[in-house]
């Protein structure tokens, strides 16, 4: 593509020597974008600002924490009480976690529905897979900071996980913890963690992006663009398409900062952690839950594989299994729009995760229903489970093969001109026609 | 909208301000308000915390402190010195010709007591802390206080008299809360 027409001569002095001014000019400005994307490409974009926001919240944060055994939780309640708007800050913050995974979820499931997966953009897709791992990390490090009742048993909880691991497991823990057990080595090593992989993250989303701008965005059509007429510039359409999405984020995120800021959080870690005495009912973070809920439903051993080594196995394989999904769906169309059977499934995925959040927040013994004493949390966790795992290892190889898709349009523009047709399939009908 | 594309189309001024060129300016000035509004918090993070403010007040027992001499106490995390002057020593700053200074200031000024000098205990030229207050510590030409960095003299109302400091030692807010006790801050 041409270089820029720069009419400002500094700019033109730098550029030939750097050329970020033509880059910036090919990836933001005239960079072309499928016309017909729907709102639920906005979450790519409101990732990365979430992103930046933590980071900065969290730098500002790290001027007044104090990562040791006996002065964390109260610097943490300094910088409430004290600090200058600290308590805006770190409600920021602490809220921009559930923020960010919600939009991460979402823009995953969007993935999800329209094929984003596929070729060409299976890199793009497992860098995003990586992405989602180390946020995981990161939100765990970042909980335990604190040294609240949650953050120390959650750590413990966690960090034991590795114990699993047959032979090596008992001194990969305690190499984890630099001690015998969560202590203030534990609590150093995790603040230092916690300020290095949002780093990581940002240069995994610096090659998400690369390999997004390779092939561009997919589209809810799922079909590649064929020409000018499928495509507008970013800007000003998605530039200014995703600031009004940030402004409707901003609003939702703002009631959740001002007005119900501990909501998404449990109230026992606003007591200082104590080694001796561990909480009635530990629950993880919301992110968490789905994923724990897996955790526990495995209750049995397989051969020589006892229970609590396959429970982390699934867990781990829950999000492992996602780096090789270009591979388990092979349908060469992507988007759900023209897959009738994987369209259904999909949502049954959706309420299956749905499912397994609810599993992870309740004990395991209490009954789903009450009056139904027989079927309890765990049973129901152990058929999400096995759902999950079918969803994807079985099922959509399966309808690989045996599912018919409904007629690809010839092009993204071609529901548009043709005018009449199904209606669902012409994205943003031109604003002046009735 | 009632219009259609090619009316509204024709209809767009080519030249001059535009409703659009308004609304560009408002919402830009509207954006800029709201990140100006956001960046402030993560600016004013940085100052002096609640507590940091109400650790600012010191209050100092003068019981002790004998005629002639000199003590040391630390207000928000800077020395401040505390003496007890001599009749000499008042006199000494005070027959000094205004005209002489470098940093015009009488003396009477420069204390609520004759008796006591109170002055925060930082050289006016780079923070270094002037010699002086101990016994047997050099102090300077003028009896006063001798910076070791930059080579300033002080004299005993705590004035600079000679070397690089651009002012006098500056003299922080203090209430004698009694004849024996005073709160500095």
């Amino acid at each position: 593509m041409s270089k820029t027409n720069q009419t400002n001569s500094v700019v033109k002095w730098v550029d030939d020597r750097l050329p970020v001014f033509t880059f910036m000019q090919h990836e933001l400005h005239e960079y072309p974008t499928p016309k017909n994307l729907n709102y639920f490409w906005n979450f790519g974009s409101l990732a990365g600002i979430v992103l930046v926001t933590m980071i900065v919240t969290g730098i500002v944060l790290s001027m007044h924490y104090t990562p040791h055994v006996d002065y964390a939780f109260d610097s943490v309640e300094r910088i409430m009480r004290d600090v200058n708007h600290g308590w805006l800050i770190r409600y920021v913050h602490m809220n921009g976690a559930s923020a960010f995974f919600i939009i991460v979820f979402i823009h995953i499931f969007r993935g999800l529905y329209y094929g984003s997966y596929k070729a060409p953009r299976e890199l793009l897709w497992m860098l995003g897979v990586l992405i989602l791992l180390l946020m995981m990390a990161t939100a765990f490090l970042g909980y335990v900071l604190p040294w609240g009742q949650m953050s120390f048993w959650g750590a413990t909880v966690i960090t034991n996980l590795f114990s699993a691991i047959p032979l090596i497991g008992e001194p990969i823990v305690t190499w984890l913890w630099g001690g015998f057990s969560v202590d203030n080595a534990t609590l150093n090593r995790f603040f230092s963690l916690h300020f290095l992989l949002p780093f990581v993250i940002v240069g995994v989303v610096v090659l998400h992006i690369v390999a997004l701008h390779t092939h561009g965005s997919n589209n809810p059509v799922g079909i590649d663009t064929t020409g000018n007429d499928d495509q507008i510039p970013f800007h000003p359409y998605y530039t200014v398409k995703d600031l009004f999405g940030l402004g409707v984020f901003l609003v939702l995120f703002s009631l959740f900062v001002f007005y119900a800021p501990n909501y998404l959080g449990h109230p026992d870690n606003y007591i200082p952690a104590d080694p001796l005495q561990t909480p009635p009912h530990i629950v993880p973070e919301w992110y968490f839950l789905p994923f724990y809920a897996i955790l526990r439903s495995i209750t049995f051993d397989i051969w020589f594989l006892d229970a609590k080594l396959l429970g982390v196995i699934a867990m781990f394989a829950s999000i492992g299994l996602l780096f090789i999904l270009p591979w388990l769906d092979r349908s060469p169309v992507r988007s759900a729009r023209f897959r009738p059977i994987y369209r259904q499934f999909y949502w049954v995925l959706v309420i299956d995760c749905f499912i397994l959040g609810i599993v992870g927040a309740n004990s395991p013994d209490d009954p789903v229903f009450s009056g139904l004493d027989g079927f309890q949390f765990i049973h129901l966790g152990m058929m999400s489970t096995a759902y999950y795992f079918f969803h994807f290892l079985i099922l959509l190889p399966l309808l690989s093969v045996i599912e018919k898709p409904d007629p690809l349009p010839a092009s993204i523009n071609e529901p548009i001109l043709g005018g009449g047709g199904n209606a669902a399939l012409a994205p943003g009908k031109p604003m002046e026609k009735p | 909208m009632a219009t259609t594309g090619e009316e509204t189309f024709e209809s767009q001024p080519q030249e001059g301000e535009t409703r659009r060129d308004f609304l560009t300016l408002a919402t830009g000035a509207f954006g800029a308000f709201g990140v100006g509004a956001a960046a402030w918090p993560l600016i004013d993070q940085m100052n002096p915390a609640a507590d940091t403010l109400a650790a600012s007040t010191t209050e100092v027992n003068l019981e002790p402190i004998q005629e002639g001499q000199r003590v040391v106490i630390k207000w928000r995390g800077k020395p401040v010195f505390i003496t007890r002057r001599s009749e000499a020593q008042i006199e000494e700053a005070r027959k000094v010709p205004i005209s002489a200074l470098v940093d015009p200031e009488k003396d009477e000024d420069r204390v609520q007591k004759p008796e006591w000098l109170i002055v925060v205990g930082v050289c006016t030229h780079l923070g270094c802390i002037p010699l002086g207050s101990k016994q047997g510590e050099k102090r300077g030409e003028y009896q006063g206080w001798f910076c070791p960095c930059h080579g300033s003299h002080y004299d005993t109302s705590g004035r600079i008299r000679k070397g690089p400091a651009p002012t006098n030692l500056p003299i922080p807010k203090y209430t004698f809360l009694s004849d024996k006790l005073v709160r500095v801050g």
